[in-house]
């Protein structure tokens, strides 16, 4: 009997002799992952909520609607393919942000205006 | 680069050099310890990837396995609301096994190849959804002492360090306060009937009370890897901890209730304001884990079947895709 924990969820499950890499799969697999973006509602902007498998986007849209949008939860919904995303490196410290780093000049609170001066 | 693709190390600063893998280290230690989240994209040491993707494997297993005890009611509910309400739940955990097999994907695993281990009883699902539902009062039962159980499980999940494992247990986690409510109010119900009612809710809470309270794991001194866990983030509170949380929850619902759960050695203590529980027959938790369960054999077939008998459907949204391309394009 391998080792058990309840680590996530709905009960204790074995923690070791579970394998987790993946394996080559056949042509069933070949949907694309779709991005999906809801809009809460109107005033706000699309927000990702996940992804999902569909054949095309226009089934991506009909599955996201059922799946993240159970309960009202948008009024809009964008599905992107995940492999058309372009990202810039995860790391923040990435050079990337540099830039806007060492420009403390570009935020309000960088200048002292003194108290009594009203409506600033 | 796709922002579900599996991570990549952070490329080296000269092409040809090897990327600093104990600077990598570093800094992902230094993002846990700032309780912030590690992203799809971020360095991650291997060990934590593979537990993640058990542990979200496995859970999302659960909650996909999780849709027969009570779908099993679906078409004797006893009323039209509480058909409505049945097939919203059963709708729901089909929605949190998605969530999690979203999850796991931006790890690198593949969410067919994960179903294909579960099939193959390769990777498991809580022990929990092997017991049989006999009546309609399980459905009740299920909803207020398994899933009260698995919010206590989860809760803390939403502050996991794995940020879209976190995002899926917060979706999760609103919706389970839906199902834990509407299996108490069917049970409220019940106890307000007739004797024959009452008398199917607590044969339903003498089954699923012990059940329930395994689905916290083994006592900690059997759970040496929790340390390791709990040190990465990905597990906020040890299986014992969580169990008495549960249990003091519970008694003062069973007492509302007016049903009476099946330990007598069930009591309050005055001194630490927590309750004392008889001891737990793990023997009963291994052999319905490793398959001697009532249903184990069932639940992995109609798993099996759905994947199988229902493969038509995935073609034939395949060759619809495939037609109207073909149509835009001409």
């Amino acid at each position: 009997m391998s080792e058990m924990t309840a680590e996530g969820g709905h009960g204790a499950v074995p923690l070791s002799g579970v394998p987790v890499q993946p394996e080559p799969t056949v042509s069933r697999r070949d949907w694309p992952l779709y991005e999906v973006f809801v809009r809460g509602k109107r005033g706000l902007n699309h927000v990702h909520v996940g992804s999902l498998h569909a054949p095309d986007a226009e089934m991506a849209v009909h599955a996201a609607r059922d799946l993240y949008t159970r309960r009202n939860e948008g009024v809009s919904i964008w599905v992107v393919r995940s492999a058309d995303v372009t990202a810039s490196s995860p790391d923040e410290k990435d050079p990337m942000f540099a830039p806007s780093g060492d420009k403390v000049y570009r935020h309000p609170t960088f200048y002292d205006i003194p108290d009594d001066v009203p409506h600033i | 680069m796709s922002i579900a693709s599996p991570p990549v190390p952070a490329p080296a600063a000269d092409p040809g050099t090897t990327p600093d893998i104990e600077a990598l280290q570093r800094h992902f230690d230094d993002t846990i310890a700032a309780e912030h989240r590690i992203e799809p994209r971020d360095w991650m040491p291997d060990g934590y990837r593979r537990t993640l993707v058990r542990q979200i494997a496995q859970h999302a297993h659960s909650e996909i396995i999780g849709m027969q005890p009570e779908g099993d009611w679906l078409l004797s509910a006893p009323s039209l609301r509480r058909k409505a309400i049945l097939l919203a739940k059963v709708q729901d955990e089909a929605g949190h096994g998605l969530y999690l097999y979203s999850a796991a994907e931006t790890l690198g695993a593949d969410r067919a190849d994960l179903t294909d281990k579960l099939i193959e009883g390769r990777q498991k699902y809580s022990s929990i959804f092997n017991y049989p539902t006999l009546s309609y009062a399980d459905v009740g039962v299920i909803g207020w002492l398994v899933d009260g159980a698995a919010i206590c499980n989860q809760v803390p999940l939403c502050r996991s360090s794995y940020g879209p494992y976190a995002r899926a247990m917060i979706r999760i986690c609103k919706e389970e306060s839906f199902h834990q409510r509407q299996g108490y109010e069917l049970l409220l119900t019940m106890m307000r009937g007739t004797d024959e009612q009452r008398a199917m809710v607590q044969d339903a809470v003498d089954r699923w009370w012990w059940p329930s309270l395994m689905m916290f794991g083994p006592p900690d001194a059997e759970s040496p890897n929790t340390a390791q866990s709990m040190a990465w983030g990905i597990k906020r509170h040890t299986n014992d901890e969580l169990r008495q949380r549960y249990v003091d929850m519970t008694v003062p619902q069973a007492e509302f209730l007016g049903v009476t759960l099946p330990d007598p050695e069930l009591s309050l203590d005055p001194e630490t304001g927590r309750h004392r529980f008889g001891a737990i027959d793990w023997s009963e938790l291994k052999r319905v884990i490793s398959g001697e369960g009532a249903m184990n054999r069932l639940r992995l077939a109609r798993r099996r079947a759905a994947r199988d008998d229902n493969a038509w459907v995935t073609e034939a949204a395949t060759a619809y895709a495939e037609k109207h391309a073909a149509e835009k394009r001409a």
